[in-house]
């Protein structure tokens, strides 16, 4: 128990940094992320001034993934915050109404789970275009059913519970007794919305790497770690360090969400 | 049995329907496929022929259908930027890919079945902190970042093995363990839950009483049990590993679907996008059905003829 609050303190503590390195991106960065000078392209790490290097257009690598770090954590709060609304609803009203509504909800489920995410993530990119707002978009869509799915079977637990019962002959609105229903299923509803947003940061990363995410003047982990590709023989700094940050943030998000399923279900371990 | 497989047969068929469906919705919504096919210099006359000729004046639904009618002919349209029809070039890809992602089951079954079993006989040793260390990273270092550092390490730094490429076994072990290890850490986290449940039943403190040697009762008594579930993540590990395997295959320029994807998307060549997400989902959904199926065989406790499909 006592190591798993040690990494739980950890992972915030990374967490807590990183987010709040980015807000105070603009304050804390010496240098312009987007700022080139080829004078000093490919200065090795701890060298000069730049503590992680800086790259092929002489940008420094440590301000880009701060700033980097902004698009990351935006895009992954953001659309597990959307992903969880939509998902959570659709849930509720799935378990609660039953019958057609929650046939078709679950099967447009289905035929969405039937694609690899990856595949038709990169679909809807190639329809909609690229940008945080699409990415989030893929998200959302790519997300909610999870939410749904472990929402709806809670709700069938709980729809049959006396409590529910007494607000129905109380005849109370359906809106009302979903409100009754709706604090059971925050606990399911936050151990699914921590592994999305590991999930979504790493969705992000993947699309900005395939040259499919945010724009290329804004720095990304993801376009970072695709643009440092070619100089993985000679300066392979470029691709070490966009990559640490994305592991890091990844990880310190799923830490949170173990600790989560236990502290929700001390028999899950 | 019989009435289960027709109904998971009939599930399947209405998720493949669905699938076309989005798959016809993509190739609509990425703009009029009329631009995409004739030359700039065509006059109005020109494109409204071709257009009545090509159907596009039809309203959609019946342009689904005809969609439709052509995929079950096995006519799946020609890429833009091949000029050959999409199918035949997804199919000359399709062993790569079909390679890579068993290359990838290979792993985490071979890897993450073992290193679980080790955890869960050894629960809370050393070895436990160390397997569950390795799973956690295994699923949180991003796919392509890991192909990359063991490029790095491996290629340019040891000069173990090739950076690209598709042939000989040393081409295939980077690729493989990048499309494999996120499905390795669920196998393996998997297998150390199911195990430790198992540990603790009755029959297992029957087979150690009995005095049975420790590794038999593992493996012969406990696995066996403890696989069930191992069995159907695997199923659906399938799908994340195809998915994967389009990011590996940039990496390391495997020729397989996953590559050609991706270069379909930088070139706007849609048809050839929705072709491949056509026959990417199709093997999904038929891996799905197949894995269900199997379990139904395996385990034969789960009472297939009352399962209600939920």
């Amino acid at each position: 128990m006592k190591r798993k609050n040690i990494s739980l303190i950890i992972s915030c503590l990374i967490l807590g940094i990183m987010a709040l390195a980015a807000i105070f991106c603009k304050q804390i960065c010496p240098y312009d992320p987007n700022a080139q000078d080829l004078t000093s392209s490919f200065i090795p790490p701890f060298s000069q001034g730049h503590i992680l290097g800086t790259d092929n257009l002489g940008r420094d690598i440590l301000c880009r993934i701060i700033y980097g770090a902004r698009i990351s954590l935006f895009v992954g709060i953001v659309g597990t915050v959307i992903g969880f609304a939509v998902g959570v609803a659709l849930g509720i009203v799935s378990g609660y109404f039953g019958g057609i509504i929650d046939t078709v909800i679950m099967r447009v489920g289905d035929i969405q789970l039937a694609f690899p995410f990856t595949l038709l993530a990169i679909a809807i990119i190639a329809v909609l275009g690229a940008g945080v707002k699409n990415i989030i978009i893929v998200a959302v869509i790519t997300g909610w059913i999870k939410y749904a799915r472990v929402v709806r079977s809670d709700v069938l637990a709980v729809k049959k519970m006396e409590y529910i019962q007494a607000c129905k002959s109380l005849g109370l609105s359906h809106l009302r007794i979903m409100k009754h229903i709706f604090p059971n299923v925050i606990p399911a509803a936050i151990i699914t919305a921590t592994l999305e947003t590991g999930r979504i940061i790493l969705m992000e990363s993947t699309l900005s790497f395939l040259g499919m995410g945010v724009p290329t003047n804004v720095p990304a982990w993801g376009s970072m770690l695709s643009a440092g590709r070619t100089y993985i023989m000679t300066q392979p700094w470029l691709c070490i360090f966009p990559g640490i940050a994305i592991c890091l943030v990844i990880l310190s998000v799923n830490m949170i969400g173990d600790w989560l399923r236990v502290f929700f279900d001390p028999k899950a371990e | 049995m019989a009435k289960y497989i027709s109904k998971r047969l009939l599930q399947a068929i209405f998720v493949l329907l669905g699938v076309s469906l989005v798959a016809f919705i993509i190739l609509h919504l990425s703009g009029d496929p009329l631009s995409l096919l004739i030359s700039s210099g065509a006059t109005p006359e020109q494109e409204a022929a071709i257009r009545t000729k090509m159907g596009l004046d039809d309203p959609l639904y019946i342009q689904y259908f005809r969609f439709l009618a052509q995929i079950l002919h096995g006519d799946f349209g020609e890429s833009l930027y091949y000029k050959q029809s999409t199918l035949s070039l997804i199919m000359n890809r399709l062993p790569a890919t079909i390679q890579l992602t068993f290359a990838g089951i290979l792993v985490a079954t071979v890897i993450g079945i073992p290193l679980g079993i080790i955890a869960a006989t050894k629960k809370g040793s050393v070895v436990d902190s160390v397997v569950r260390i390795i799973a956690i990273c295994g699923q949180a270092i991003p796919s392509f970042w890991l192909g990359l550092m063991m490029i790095l390490i491996f290629s340019v730094k040891l000069k173990w093995l090739p950076t690209s490429g598709r042939g000989t076994f040393a081409q295939m072990i980077m690729p493989a363990i990048t499309v494999g290890l996120f499905s390795m850490a669920s196998v393996c986290r998997l297998t150390r839950s199911t195990m430790i449940e198992t540990l603790k039943t009755d029959y297992i403190r029957t087979a150690k009483a009995k005095g049975l040697h420790k590794a038999r009762i593992i493996v012969v008594h406990a696995l066996r049990n403890s696989l069930l579930p191992v069995v159907t993540t695997i199923g659906m590990e399938i799908g994340h590993l195809l998915g994967g395997t389009l990011l590996t295959e940039t990496i390391f320029s495997w020729p397989g679907i996953g590559s050609l994807a991706v270069q379909a998307i930088t070139n706007r060549d849609y048809p050839l996008v929705q072709t491949a997400v056509l026959i990417t989902a199709f093997m999904f959904v038929i891996v799905n059905l197949i894995v269900d199926l199997l379990y139904a065989v395996i385990d034969p406790r789960i009472d297939v003829t009352n399962a209600k499909l939920e």
